[in-house]
């Protein structure tokens, strides 16, 4: 090992939302450079923001991110209901959990089946897997269209949703059209559970590496926490989402165009796996059973895993969203005018909204004049309070795996920042190896 | 032989190829119509072989130009995909700030670090053949597009307001309900879907080629908007184009 010598450089790695390298060099069997760096182009939204209404703000600060638009908007209008002290009917609520489920699974199902799967099965994307495995590859594609049309229905569309907006919704589907995705997200039952057996055969392909760290999520005492909570963590007591400031803790290095956080320990992971080791006692019973086949339970510290505990939050998400509309029958829809605009008394204030996206926690912070005109801006984005856990994750790992020959070494740390699912529009944008 | 194709993402959200994505099945029948060598969402494969790209995204560093150069020197078609690439989108909203200013905002005192200049359409640096316009693209409007060049069509992008789909639709007009919207300037193709919606026209197409903007800001002031309101619905996603007019 001591002659050891090699160079890692891949720039802008591939099957992840944006642009991040990965440098590693290795002199003498010693790591001696070690970077997880993000290149994509910066896009100043909390500056845009400025100077604009607060009936703009959700619209704007969705093109933050198409994956995870819907996330973006619920969290922007969280926060600007914060500020101006708007509530929601327990109706709206409940469509708006809905909606952000349907983005949950929408973003999974494309990060495992399309962007992970490869990986396990050895090619470099899905389309030859649709030659090879189509049965596999249709089954995924069901389960994703199902997810799509899901927040078509609640939302209008899949990217950029229009409904939603402050105080509630334009428009809402009809208690027909939600009986019929109930029936269509009962009858998913069985494609999941291909999914799931599918991931369990190819389970030995997942790297065991194990390293401590923190994480945090939403929390609460009544639910699977996503859309509404406390701040949780593993290292630490919970706290309101107005405190979020002192647990992202953001800071810059020159060599990424992302922030990153930390907070008890030199940094912390969001996401799915986050939100399960945190919240594993509220998972949805199917859910629950799903974790137990892969044996993933909380507090579970290798991060590869990740993967795994999207499938669960998607089996969770069609379980909790049937849930959500027997209990919207139950207490008989009620309808709304068309091109509903619910009354909003603007004023002064500032406000946070906290929401779990497919990536993790997500942070929107706005301050408003009396007109209604926002003159600050803050928003945390998941993918940024994980990149500095990357990192660390690619200092541990690199020692462990140097005895591979340079192209597995490549093909696992990328592996391994794909299980992070970042997306680095989203924290800018972000993902390149580079082994020099 | 099957035409080869690429697609690439400068500032933007990737909602756009995200929509390519999403055409699920219908993708797989597209993949039997071309040969995709470069989509680094989805594929780790790459070459700089390919005849049409795709291109999400505004451009908004110098030393992005260099790479955008690169790719109208290697492809035979360029295809700007939504509204960063095809207008400078909701990106140009930055453009009316100091750029000083705002990195200052986002990035402290370690702004100078972070590169940035005006958010820019793709054409606004290299000729551009076609445009697929909205925030998002239109799946299907997607597919129109691809169908058409690959038979070697123009293809057929509205040139009238949103106006005259909102009015087929029946939609009750935004301003008869005490609203502001921008859809008698902007450009169709999107079926008014945000007024379908519910909503109202926020103008991701761009302005059609020969709109009438003075009336319609007079339009908005009319219906009780402040000089400074109806100039800010314009900037929205105007920015770029308004500036060049």
């Amino acid at each position: 090992m001591k002659e050891k010598n090699f160079d890692v450089e891949v720039n802008h790695v591939t099957r992840v939302e944006g642009h991040g390298n990965i440098y590693v060099n290795v002199r003498n069997g010693t790591l001696e450079r070690c970077e997880w760096n993000i290149s994509e182009a910066p896009r100043f939204f909390e500056a845009m923001v400025v100077g604009r209404n607060w009936n703009e703000l959700h619209h704007i600060t969705s093109r933050i991110c198409g994956i995870c638009s819907i996330g973006h908007t619920l969290a922007s209008l969280r926060a600007t209901e914060a500020a101006m002290g708007i509530t929601i009917s327990d109706q709206d609520l409940k469509l708006r959990k809905i909606a952000l489920h349907a983005e949950n699974m929408q973003s999974h199902l494309l990060h495992v089946g399309f962007l992970v799967l490869p990986d396990l099965m050895g090619v470099g994307s899905v389309i030859p897997l649709a030659s090879s495995n189509p049965e596999e590859v249709k089954t995924v594609l069901r389960l994703h269209r199902l997810a799509n049309e899901m927040s078509d229905m609640v939302c209008g569309r899949t990217t950029h949703p229009q409904r939603l907006i402050p105080g509630g919704f334009s428009k809402i589907p009809s208690m027909k059209e939600l009986r019929g995705l109930r029936e269509r997200l009962q009858a998913s039952v069985p494609d999941l559970q291909a999914v799931a057996k599918l991931l369990k055969s190819l389970a030995p392909k997942i790297p065991d590496f194990v390293r401590e760290t923190e994480f945090i999520a939403l929390t609460s005492p009544n639910e699977y926490a996503l859309y509404d909570g406390k701040i949780g963590s593993t290292d630490s007591d919970a706290a309101p989402a107005r405190e979020y400031l002192s647990f992202s803790n953001e800071y810059i290095v020159p060599h990424s165009t992302a922030k990153r956080a930390k907070h008890k320990r030199e940094s912390y992971m969001v996401g799915a796996l986050a939100r399960l080791n945190i919240n594993y006692d509220k998972l949805s019973p199917l859910a629950k059973k799903i974790a137990e086949i892969f044996d993933l339970k909380p507090v579970c510290h290798n991060p590869f895993m990740n993967n795994i505990a999207q499938l669960v939050e998607v089996v969770h998400s069609v379980e909790d969203s049937i849930k959500l509309i027997n209990e919207l029958e139950a207490a008989g829809l009620k309808s709304q005018p068309d091109y509903n605009l619910p009354e909003i008394k603007v004023k002064a204030g500032q406000g946070v909204g906290a929401v779990e996206v497919p990536r993790g926690i997500l942070f929107h912070d706005y301050t408003y004049n009396e007109k209604g005109v926002c003159t600050k801006a803050n928003c945390v984005i998941p993918t940024n309070q994980n990149h500095g856990n990357i990192e660390l994750d690619l200092k541990a790992l690199v020692p462990k795996i140097m005895n591979k020959t340079p192209k597995e070494i490549e093909l696992t740390l990328e592996m391994l920042v794909r299980a992070y699912d970042p997306c680095i529009s989203c924290s800018t944008h972000a993902v390149e190896v580079h082994f020099v | 032989m099957k035409p080869k194709v690429a697609f690439f993402d400068f500032a933007g959200c990737e909602g756009d190829q995200l929509q390519v994505a999403n055409l699920e099945e219908e993708l797989l029948d597209l993949l039997g119509q071309v040969e995709v060598v470069s989509f680094r969402e989805v594929m780790k494969e790459h070459s700089d072989n390919y005849d049409i790209a795709f291109i999400e995204g505004s451009c908004t560093r110098l030393h992005d130009e260099a790479r955008l150069k690169q790719i109208r020197k290697n492809a035979k078609i360029v295809v700007a995909i939504g509204s960063c690439a095809t207008i400078g989108g909701i990106n140009s909203l930055k453009n009316y700030q100091d750029l000083d200013d705002v990195r200052r905002t986002v990035y402290g005192d370690k702004a100078k670090l972070f590169d940035t200049y005006a958010a820019r359409p793709i054409d606004a640096v290299i000729p551009v053949d076609a445009y697929v316009h909205g925030c998002p693209i239109n799946r299907e409007e997607f597919l129109h597009v691809v169908k058409s060049l690959l038979l070697g069509k123009r293809p057929d992008i509205p040139n009238y307001p949103v106006c005259v789909e909102c009015k087929k639709n029946e939609n009750v007009c935004a301003f008869e309900r005490g609203q502001f919207c921008v859809g008698p300037v902007t450009r169709a193709g999107c079926n008014s879907c945000c007024v379908n919606e519910g909503t109202i026209c926020w103008g991701c197409r761009g302005l059609v080629d020969n709109p009438n903007e003075n009336s319609q800001k007079e339009v908005l002031i009319k219906y009780g908007l402040t000089v400074d309101d109806a100039i800010n619905k314009f900037k929205l996603y105007f920015g770029w184009q308004e500036r060049k007019r």
